[in-house]
């Protein structure tokens, strides 16, 4: 009795060596995915350039963390540990996978390293890892078909389903796993057989359980199953690799550089073009992305790299409010798009005709991003939105295609520096209320000199309410003992929205008012409660003091004794925080606002379930609040609902712009008398002691 | 098709804070930003439109000072191919009569097919569109709603009462004066301003037109200010208060008692 003849030495009918399929399968195969790759890379070395090699510990760390990691997966538990399962078993039977390869022309084959404990150890493993896969997906398969979860669902003006896709590939990926078992376990059954050989597969694994259902079989038919699942794996095998670049398992590939290159830093806004400086931008002939071609090669890179799951559009508070923006289908039309222009089989390269939000997209798609970053916080593969719209938006704003309701803020943002088209002589009005100008006076940095500034920008020093902000943030530093002072007429609006809206040139000149006023007050740190002005003058101006908040500056100030706080002065109240997009997913900010209303004592807070980085955007700052977006209901009330059902009855929260979404939200949601809205300087300065 | 659209930069109405000068005989003008008239922008988007259907050209002319060039170049960066500065300080304190009779004389320097102004500017007065015409024999359609380019003629539609539309056919050429909402006009962005930064815009003054200086600004004009006040506040609103049948039954009192009913 001898033992069982392997792929390389079998010969088929008796006469044909299948030795020369496993020579030319894995020659055609690779030959077939190489001419593909070659096909998919083609627009990413026409496209505009990325500065994304800098930073580089930083982006080994997302490596690790993200991509090895898996760190976001979790964000969804039940796909995530599916997931992370499936991805662990990838990575550890890749070895396998490769060992098979060669092991069809030359039996026996071992990687170097792997001959020893090493390999009998891997082998054990691999075998449970291929069972744990096979059981995922099986999970999985039953998900998308039968549970059918809404974050997957295609909305018909979208096109086609895409659960065939998904369970297709989720059949291959089981294929493979019992093709690959029943290959070993037709072996360990036949040698069993004939030699009376004792060497099983891991305990309860798949091939385990394929081994002693085999035991009855007839050596004849053993030795034809071993053949066959041999090269049901390989043709399945080199069939996926290349189906791979087809579809959303792209991202099989590409996801590795897709973290490597994601962004490192956070709120900052991508320059109009890299490698062009902000004084050369009047010699650019086009502004922004108008076609597809002018993408740059990580964005093209992010659309192939989209896994279709859902997550971001799940976590997008547009797409909760009904507007026409759904980020997952920002990028797989995007992607399908570069599909469609370099098509595999023909080789021809078909050049865009139509602009972007002519063809693929619509302008009130584009419009609706508040620019909020819970799409890029949730992306488990690093894919990037903001800086997208923003360059959409340019090539959008550079052809005159702005909605009308923007066009007057923005041109009182030229006229007049803030877009409510308020005279500049009257932005330090704030400082003049009667019974606030009786005790307190504020410096002018115009006159005088201090050393902090605070910076109070456009909507709390013109909007009637919000000027109350400004009035307490001025008592909170006084009573901190800050010497400051603000630029008055001499401060314009930060322009952190015109920027994300796409007026470059305006934010441009805003900038450099604003930095020239900055830096001849001689200021040495600059305060603000706007987190929208802190994320412009923190992200995108360069060459300024260092910024905070008026949480830190307050949180600081509590931890050092210099202000205490008095109890609460409504115990009865339940109080909650919203976190900012501004100042929570874009800066960070997360426990110090925290930390301060917890030195309240006696204040009951509770938080909501999409907090800190999964906070949900009030529905937009700065330029956002003109626009008219078409939507079903608005952000702001589904926020007041999240809160009402924490069991809250006081919405505080540190951003003007969040304050007045969800004033007027509670009207619009009926529930004034029932909730409130608080800003953070109202609340602390009611209790400094 | 060439036209020439008719333009006037004035004090910009969002943002300002209009307060009557220490002297009480206008608007202080010292803190004011100004801007096109929104209605002669619409009447430039409209001209833009049919010259990128049917081909042809835009020429922007104003009456003013140096200051007044702003206007044009801002649109000639939306899309009006040429622009002309009508400037001298004869033409200053011209009634609507004088300056339609420059504009006359600049339209007679060029062949225009169509001639558009705005509806009215900031004065409310509406008058110079009309005026022109007449000077020039030319027809006149005014309020233009709707334009549809045709050969030789063309349609021009007006809103009347009820919010029906009328369509009425016009010879060319023609002077129309543009209502607003009649499309929505495109954005014009710093950098589009900076693009068109050092284009030539040529100033003719009276000499140029051969406008005669004495039937023109403060000399030639016929009609003059000759106050500008706030009028007195009244005494406000009366707020019925009440259920509402105790208002109805106030309201029917008060009409009756008023000759109402």
């Amino acid at each position: 009795m001898s033992m069982i003849i392997a792929p390389a030495n079998y010969m088929l009918f008796g006469f044909f060596p299948t030795v020369i399929f496993s020579f030319f399968l894995p020659v055609i195969g690779v030959g077939l995915f190489t001419y593909i790759m070659a096909r998919r890379i083609a627009p990413l070395v026409r496209a505009n350039p990325d500065y994304r090699f800098n930073n580089i510990p930083e982006r080994i760390k997302n490596i690790i963390v993200v991509w090895l990691g898996q760190i976001r997966q979790p964000r969804y538990m039940r796909a995530g540990i599916l997931h992370i399962i499936i991805f662990a078993g990838f990575l550890i039977l890749s070895i396998r996978s490769t060992s098979l390869v060669v092991i069809g022309v030359f039996d026996g084959f071992v990687l170097p390293g792997f001959d020893g404990s090493l390999g009998t150890v891997y082998n054990f493993i691999k075998d449970y890892a291929a069972t744990a896969v096979l059981v995922a997906c099986i999970v999985a398969a039953y998900r998308r078909a039968i549970i059918k979860p809404a974050r997957y669902a295609v909305p018909e003006k979208y096109g086609h389903d895409h659960t065939a896709e998904a369970v297709f590939v989720l059949g291959i990926i089981c294929t493979l796993m019992i093709s690959e078992s029943m290959f070993e376990a037709a072996a360990v059954a036949y040698n069993h057989r004939a030699l009376g050989e004792a060497h099983f597969p891991a305990f309860f694994s798949l091939a385990w359980v394929f081994s002693k259902s085999l035991k009855f079989a007839s050596l004849e038919f053993l030795q034809s199953l071993h053949i066959i699942m041999y090269y049901v794996h390989d043709v399945t095998f080199f069939f996926f690799l290349c189906f791979l670049p087809l579809g959303k398992h792209f991202h099989v590939i590409t996801s590795i550089f897709n973290v490597f290159f994601m962004r490192v830093k956070k709120g900052n806004v991508k320059p109009v073009k890299y490698g062009v400086s902000d004084e050369e931008l009047d010699n650019l002939e086009s502004f922004g992305v108008k076609k597809l071609e002018d993408f740059t090669w990580k964005h093209m890179l992010d659309f192939y790299s989209c896994a279709d799951c859902g997550r971001c559009s799940d976590q997008c508070p547009a797409n909760a409010a009904g507007r026409p923006l759904s980020p997952r289908f920002i990028t797989i039309k995007a992607r399908d798009l570069m599909f469609k222009n370099y098509p595999i089989k023909s080789g021809v390269i078909y050049k865009s005709d139509k602009l972007l939000v002519e063809d693929i997209y619509t302008e009130d798609e584009i419009w609706s991003c508040t620019t909020c970053g819970a799409c890029e916080q949730e992306c488990p593969l690093g894919i990037e939105y903001i800086d997208k719209m923003v360059d959409i938006r340019r090539g959008m704003v550079e052809e005159g295609m702005v909605p009308q309701s923007l066009q007057k803020p923005l041109k009182a943002l030229e006229k007049r520096g803030n877009p409510y088209g308020k005279m500049e002589k009257k932005r330090a009005d704030w400082v003049k209320e009667k019974t606030f100008a009786e005790t307190h006076t504020v410096k002018d940095l115009g006159k005088d000199s201090a050393d902090t500034l605070y910076f109070v920008d456009s909507i709390t020093s013109y909007d009637d309410n919000i000027q109350e902000i400004a009035r307490r943030t001025s008592i909170i530093l006084e009573k901190a003992g800050v010497d400051f002072g603000i630029l008055g007429k001499g401060e314009k609006d930060s322009g952190n929205e015109v920027v994300r809206f796409g007026e470059e040139m305006l934010y441009q000149e805003l900038k450099a008012q604003n930095t020239e006023a900055i830096l001849e007050s001689g200021v040495k740190q600059i305060v603000t409660a706007d987190p929208h002005a802190l994320n412009a003058l923190k992200k995108d101006y360069t060459g300024l003091p260092p910024v905070k908040h008026i949480s830190e500056i307050v949180a600081e100030k509590i931890e050092s004794g210099e202000l205490t706080m008095r109890p609460c002065k409504n115990r009865d109240k339940v109080y909650v925080y919203h976190d900012p997009c501004y100042l929570g997913r874009h800066n960070s900010i997360y426990e110090s606002p925290r930390q301060a209303l917890d030195a309240i004592a006696g204040l009951t807070r509770v938080e909501l379930e999409k907090s800190r980085d999964r906070s949900f955007c009030c529905g937009g700052g700065g330029l956002m609040l003109f626009y008219e977006p078409e939507e079903e209901t608005r952000m702001g009330v589904l926020r007041v609902n999240m809160a009402a059902e924490a069991g809250a009855n006081v919405i505080v929260t540190a951003c003007p712009f969040c304050l007045v979404n969800i004033q007027d939200a509670i009207k619009v949601a009926g529930k004034e008398g029932e909730m409130e809205a608080l800003d953070f300087t109202q609340l602390i300065e009611e209790h400094l002691a | 098709m060439e036209i020439l659209v008719c333009v006037k930069r004035v004090p910009d109405t969002a943002e300002n804070e209009f307060e009557l000068n220490s002297d009480g005989n206008d608007l202080d003008r010292d803190d004011l930003v100004y801007s096109v008239n929104e209605w002669d922008n619409y009447a430039v988007e409209e001209a833009i439109q049919i010259v990128d259907n049917l081909g042809g050209s835009i020429t922007v002319v104003t009456v003013g000072d140096d200051e007044a060039e702003e206007v044009l170049r801002r649109e000639m960066a939306m899309g009006a191919n040429n622009g002309v500065l009508l400037s001298d300080d004869a033409f200053e304190g011209s009634d609507g009569r004088g300056l339609a009779a420059i504009l006359k004389a600049e339209v007679e320097k060029g062949k225009y097919d169509l001639i558009l102004t705005g509806a009215q500017a900031d004065e409310g007065a509406g008058q110079v569109g009309g005026m022109l015409a007449a000077m020039l024999d030319y027809p006149y359609a005014s309020l233009v709603n709707k334009i549809e380019p045709a050969d030789g003629k063309i349609k021009v539609g007006r809103e009347i009462e009820g919010g029906n539309q009328e369509m009425n056919e016009i010879e060319l050429p023609c002077v129309l004066s543009i209502q607003t909402g009649i499309n929505e006009p495109r954005y014009v962005g710093i950098r589009g301003i900076r693009k068109v930064a050092s284009v030539e815009i040529p100033v003719k003054g009276a000499g140029d037109l051969g406008v005669d200086a004495g039937s023109v600004g403060e000399a030639g004009a016929k009609i003059k200010r000759v106050d500008y006040f706030v009028p007195d506040l009244g005494d406000g609103a009366e707020m019925l208060e009440g259920s509402t049948d105790e208002i109805i039954e106030k309201l029917i009192e008060k009409l009756k008692a008023k000759g109402g009913l």
